[in-house]
């Protein structure tokens, strides 16, 4: 038992005394978690509103694919990134295996799913009169959408800040695709990972802290915009 | 108070973003040279140690990947990364045969030892090898192995093989970790099993624990226990893409006489944990 006391008061230590591996971590999953979210947005959004806004045959099957892609398995797209930027794969030219720019690639496709089908629903949900409204005021193609976004604000803010849980939180597209590099690609969860496995449980509780707490503000902005949209 | 709060919740995303994104700019720059090594080269610290003075004498950056030694040397088949640091031999001069990598150079060494619950169930302690095996394996003794493919594991096997024993690959005593050997050697202590491990690994677990470890050494001392290790580069006209003139900078480094040095007295508890012997 004592260790674990042990371990959670080494743990304020590091956090407060600004240990720099420790931080090190932290500011490396900020790094990849907002690249990520930012690309992922980048493509979700517009996508998300075609699905969500347009009638078209084949409609139902999409939004199912989508979906499924929801439940995406972390290791599964880390497998298949880690083939494709390997320097023998297709992308090897690239050689971003064993870099942020590669975790926050395989993240994108993580979490962009989440962002469609959370923007197409929010997009469904608007009132039906709104679109006529629209066209019959004269508004025209980027007005609509952009007009309709702002509608749905809050739910595709629910979207951004939903995909951007499951980004931070993640281990394994971090852990095969940026290897656990210390002080480059060594993130919050894949550290947690390594110490609890060395048997150093300071370092990962301090980091576990972080995490929670990042969790902790992520779901209560969450609850804080699903009551206003 | 509604616009307050919105604007709020603005200004802490785009700060949130920006802390993201401008830190990026940061790592740029510089040469960067690429490694895959083994665990215990890591878990030791020896590289943490190495690391900065490379990056002064040279001015390059060293980043490595730890895993087993099987995963390094595929890594470097693969062109995944320049240069490596592992430990098994007889694979690497498999790869050095196919022209995967060249250059391989001996560095340093150290030895294997068997570590296992104090109370010693199977009874080992002084055994040779070979009898140490025999007794776990006919008691039924926890053994946990890192079924990993790395360069502990293969030499493991391997003694399995001089022992003239079948490798218990299925028997539920025999317990196949697929982790790096700190881990491993934390899942012994706390399934009370014995296992092999490369003493500088067992240096820093009994560093660890301040000197007071629950797995403690049992076999040592076998002329077949010993650990060497090794730097290869991997060979730029299989991989075009590979930072080899970095590579060969490092190698050169690693056995000059003041990185030999610095090697011989890299110590964790007053006691050395690699001897080098480059030529």
């Amino acid at each position: 038992m004592d260790y674990i006391a042990q371990g959670f008061i080494r743990s304020i230590e590091l956090l407060l005394s600004g240990d720099p591996e420790t931080y090190s971590a932290i500011f490396t999953t900020l790094r990849i978690s907002s690249l990520s979210i930012v690309a992922s947005l980048i493509i979700g959004i517009p996508l998300g509103f075609l699905l969500g806004y347009f009638e078209f045959p084949g409609k139902r099957q999409v939004r199912a694919i989508v979906d499924t892609l929801l439940a995406l398995p972390t290791v599964v797209v880390g497998l298949f990134v880690y083939a494709f930027i390997s320097r023998r794969g297709p992308c090897g030219e690239l050689g971003i295996l064993f870099t942020i720019t590669g975790i926050a690639v395989a993240q994108t496709i993580l979490v962009t799913p989440i962002v469609v089908s959370l923007t197409a629903t929010a997009i469904e949900s608007l009132d039906r009169r709104l679109r006529a409204t629209l066209v019959a005021l004269g508004a025209r193609g980027r007005q609509i959408l952009i007009t309709s976004l702002m509608e749905a604000r809050y739910a595709v803010l629910v979207a951004a800040v939903t995909a951007y849980g499951r980004a931070i939180s993640e281990v394994g597209i971090s852990m095969m695709i940026g290897g656990n590099i210390k002080w480059h690609t060594r993130t919050i969860t894949t550290a947690i990972a390594l110490e609890t496995g060395k048997g150093d449980f300071a370092v990962g509780i301090a980091l576990g802290i972080v995490l929670l707490t990042f969790a902790l503000v992520v779901n209560s902005s969450l609850t804080l915009l699903k009551k206003r949209s | 108070m509604k616009m307050v709060c919105k604007k709020m919740c603005v200004v802490a995303c785009v700060l949130v973003c920006l802390i993201g994104l401008s830190g990026n700019a940061a790592v740029a720059g510089g040469d960067v040279l690429k490694m895959a090594t083994t665990t215990s080269t890591d878990n030791t610290g020896l590289l943490d140690y190495l690391a900065p003075v490379f990056k002064a004498d040279s001015g390059i950056e060293l980043q490595w990947v730890s895993v087993g030694t099987g995963k390094a040397l595929a890594l470097g088949k693969n062109c995944d990364v320049d240069v490596l640091l592992v430990h098994a031999p007889a694979a690497e001069m498999k790869l050095v045969q196919d022209g995967s990598v060249i250059d391989r150079t001996e560095l340093m060494f150290n030895d294997f030892v068997f570590i296992g619950p104090p109370s010693d169930p199977a009874g080992v302690k002084g055994a040779s090898v070979k009898d140490a095996l025999g007794v776990i394996a006919s008691k039924k003794a926890s053994f946990a192995s890192r079924g990993d493919n790395s360069g502990t594991n293969k030499k493991e096997l391997q003694l399995w093989k001089h022992a003239q024993l079948a490798v218990p690959d299925k028997e539920t005593w025999y317990i196949q970790t697929g982790q790096g050997m700190l881990n491993t050697i934390n899942i012994a202590a706390e399934r009370d099993a014995y296992t092999m491990t490369d003493r500088g690994t067992y240096i820093k677990y009994e560093s660890n624990w301040k000197g007071n470890p629950p797995l403690v050494i049992l076999v040592e001392g076998d002329s077949t226990l010993r650990n060497q290790y090794s730097a290869l580069a991997v060979n730029p006209k299989k991989c075009s893409n590979v930072k080899y003139d970095l590579a060969k900078k490092f190698i050169v480094w690693m056995a000059s006489d003041k990185t030999q040095k610095l090697i011989g007295n890299f110590e964790l508890m007053k006691k050395q944990l690699f001897i080098p012997n480059a030529k």
